[in-house]
């Protein structure tokens, strides 16, 4: 409820009418109260609201101004795309993280610590559209491995869709990767200084085994907090990678709303994702229980 | 008590070295001891002399990226410093069997009792899962816990401190240790559990013939269960003997302070308690001489504030045991 007011207040605020832009140069004024009328621009902003909210309640997110299909299928067309990077990322920077966070634990302040400090480093700061045209560059345009952008849907087409993933996927998840480096390192760190580790050991645990099941055991919960947070962020649309390689996800479909003052698109897109923020945070939620017998009850 | 055979654990000229920031800190410096089959000597004395790391060095449970530990400690004749990690971790648990001092954090929070106990015993030979859930079970009753079975399923967060002490002393004891270090072990107790946990172990001893290093700075305990007693300050032994030799004729300033500051109910008088003034040297920054000569009332002897007072007989005790005391300061 407070979520979708604060989406429709916001939208509102974007300067620009819809309806001129919708026209163009075929402008002209009956033309313009007629659709004006239409789309409801000329209610007062509160019955503009109701009426959204209580069609989004039974899942009509209205018509786009531009286009003039519903809402909801331009989402539901995007929706694969932008689901399918977004977990391709986060295997990524999972696939990164871990070893990487688990090995600068293991040896603070050693060499490989050092490297993977400012690894991360750079991983959060370089730009991802920078990357993304280096990898381009690279491997779609000198060595000429992949394709430089675009999407095929899975059963379509398997190795196509692959091979146009990886270079998003790889982008985005060395962000992601980066700042989860960081949290793996920190938390890892803090449950090999634990007590019962020591404990552990002292029952002459194999090494092995006193890591896995009391350092890294206990240093999963923030891990799947971390994690929670990045897989909502690459879930709500990675606006510039999606548009250096033509991916047609959800963060394209917003920025191109907000281009065209596509309101009923755009009030839809973040409403979307403020719902997938809050289905993560639950779904965190409840891994926490599963994870952590101090949480159930 | 006669010792005829060789003793359980012999530590001879222990050194611990802890890189610091503020610099090396000499932690334990010199310790030599022994404790035999059956025996239990009690370790006292105040924080940060060096209780906890001693024992902790003779596991090989320091940080290898800070702590340097050198001299020797032969558990059965081996030596626990030198031996490889692979021997060493057989040896922890079968063979000495450690109980650390806080039963809030020595248990693992995420992992049912069971499980932490049953990794234990399955540690150290080939035991199937239900053959060491019983055993597991028949240890929780050994240690007194309520319902052994279904605290084998429940959560360290789930059980008081004292129950939780009791799974400690549980999994220390799962592969019946020749040697079990108990580090302020019932320090976190009240008293009516730190007594049952005393009595507990007093049996298994007596039943397997543990010997036992029992770190306290409860001299009340010291004289409940221990043989020997060894007083250590600085990261020394300052004093050693028999528990009747140090308590009721401590040769070492030190000692006596530490007596000193016991409450006694039993006296009428409700004057103040006497304190040892001052704190302990830091372990960066000892006194050249005698480590405790900065805080000592006594100052007998002018070689104390430059040399280190060696341990030395100070007097004829019962069983021929020697009792020791690293000062020159004569009998007061």
């Amino acid at each position: 409820m407070g979520v979708s007011v604060i989406v429709f207040g916001l939208v509102q605020l974007v300067p620009g009418d819809p309806i001129r832009l919708a026209l163009g140069t075929r402008f002209d004024q009956e033309t313009y109260d007629a659709l004006l009328a239409r789309s409801g621009l000329d209610q007062p902003l509160v019955t503009q609201y109701f009426g959204w909210a209580g069609r989004a309640l039974t899942g009509d997110l209205g018509v786009s101004f531009r286009s003039g299909e519903t809402v909801t299928s331009l989402i539901a067309e995007r929706l694969p795309a932008t689901l399918t990077l977004a977990f391709a990322s986060i295997l990524v920077a999972l696939l990164i993280a871990v070893p990487l966070g688990t090995l600068s634990a293991l040896r603070p302040r050693s060499v490989v610590d050092r490297v993977a400090t400012v690894l991360s480093q750079i991983g959060i700061s370089v730009p991802e559209f920078w990357m993304a045209i280096v990898l381009i560059l690279v491997f779609a345009g000198t060595l000429g491995w992949l394709p430089s952008g675009g999407y095929v849907p899975l059963t379509e087409d398997p190795g196509g869709w692959a091979q146009r993933l990886l270079m998003p996927a790889v982008v985005t998840g060395v962000v992601s990767g980066s700042v989860i480096t960081r949290f793996v390192r920190s938390s890892v760190l803090e449950a090999l200084g634990a007590d019962h580790v020591r404990t552990a050991q002292a029952k002459g645990l194999p090494a092995r085994q006193v890591f896995t099941w009391h350092v890294l055991r206990n240093a999963l919960l923030p891990l799947v907090t971390v994690t929670g947070v990045q897989l909502a962020y690459l879930l709500s649309g990675v606006v510039v990678v999606e548009i250096v390689f033509s991916w047609p996800g959800l963060g394209q479909l917003a920025l191109q709303a907000v281009q065209a003052r596509d309101y009923p698109v755009l009030q839809g897109a973040i409403l979307l994702f403020a719902v997938v923020f809050l289905l993560i945070n639950l779904v965190v939620d409840l891994l926490y229980t599963a994870i952590d017998p101090r949480i159930r009850r | 008590m006669q010792q005829v055979s060789a003793p359980l654990l012999e530590v001879e000229d222990l050194r611990v070295r802890l890189r610091t920031p503020r610099g090396p800190a000499e932690v334990v410096n010199g310790l030599s001891y022994t404790v035999g089959r059956g025996e239990t000597v009690a370790v006292v004395g105040e924080s940060g002399s060096g209780k906890s790391v001693s024992v902790l060095a003779l596991l090989g449970l320091l940080p290898a990226r800070v702590a340097t530990v050198t001299g020797s400690a032969r558990l059965d004749g081996e030596d626990l410093l030198t031996m490889s990690p692979e021997r060493l971790r057989e040896v922890r648990g079968p063979g000495v069997g450690m109980v650390f001092q806080d039963p809030m954090t020595s248990l693992n929070p995420v992992l049912t009792i069971g499980r932490q106990l049953v990794e234990g015993i399955r540690a150290h030979g080939e035991v199937s899962k239900a053959a060491a859930r019983e055993r597991a079970a028949g240890l929780l009753a050994e240690v007194g816990l309520p319902d052994p079975q279904r605290a084998l399923d429940r959560y360290p967060h789930e059980l008081s401190g004292g129950m939780r002490q009791r799974v400690v002393i549980a999994i220390a004891l799962a592969n019946n240790p020749s040697l079990l270090i108990a580090d302020e072990a019932t320090t976190a107790l009240d008293v009516t559990v730190q007594a049952q946990i005393l009595d507990l172990v007093a049996g298994l001893q007596s039943e397997h013939g543990t010997g036992v290093i029992w770190i306290t700075h409860d001299l009340g305990v010291v004289a409940g269960i221990a043989d020997r007693v060894l007083v250590m300050y600085g990261g020394r032994c300052v004093e050693d003997g028999t528990v009747d030799d140090v308590l009721e004729r401590p040769a070492h300033p030190y000692t006596r302070g530490l007596l000193g500051a016991l409450p006694d109910l039993a006296s009428a008088d409700d004057g103040e308690l006497a304190t040892v003034p001052g704190v302990p040297p830091a372990p960066t920054d000892l006194p050249p001489g005698c480590v405790f000569w900065p805080r000592c009332p006594v100052r007998s002897d002018p070689r104390c504030a430059t040399e280190q007072p060696p341990l030395a007989v100070v007097g004829a005790s019962g069983g021929g045991l020697p009792h020791r005391a690293a000062t020159w300061c004569e009998e007061g």
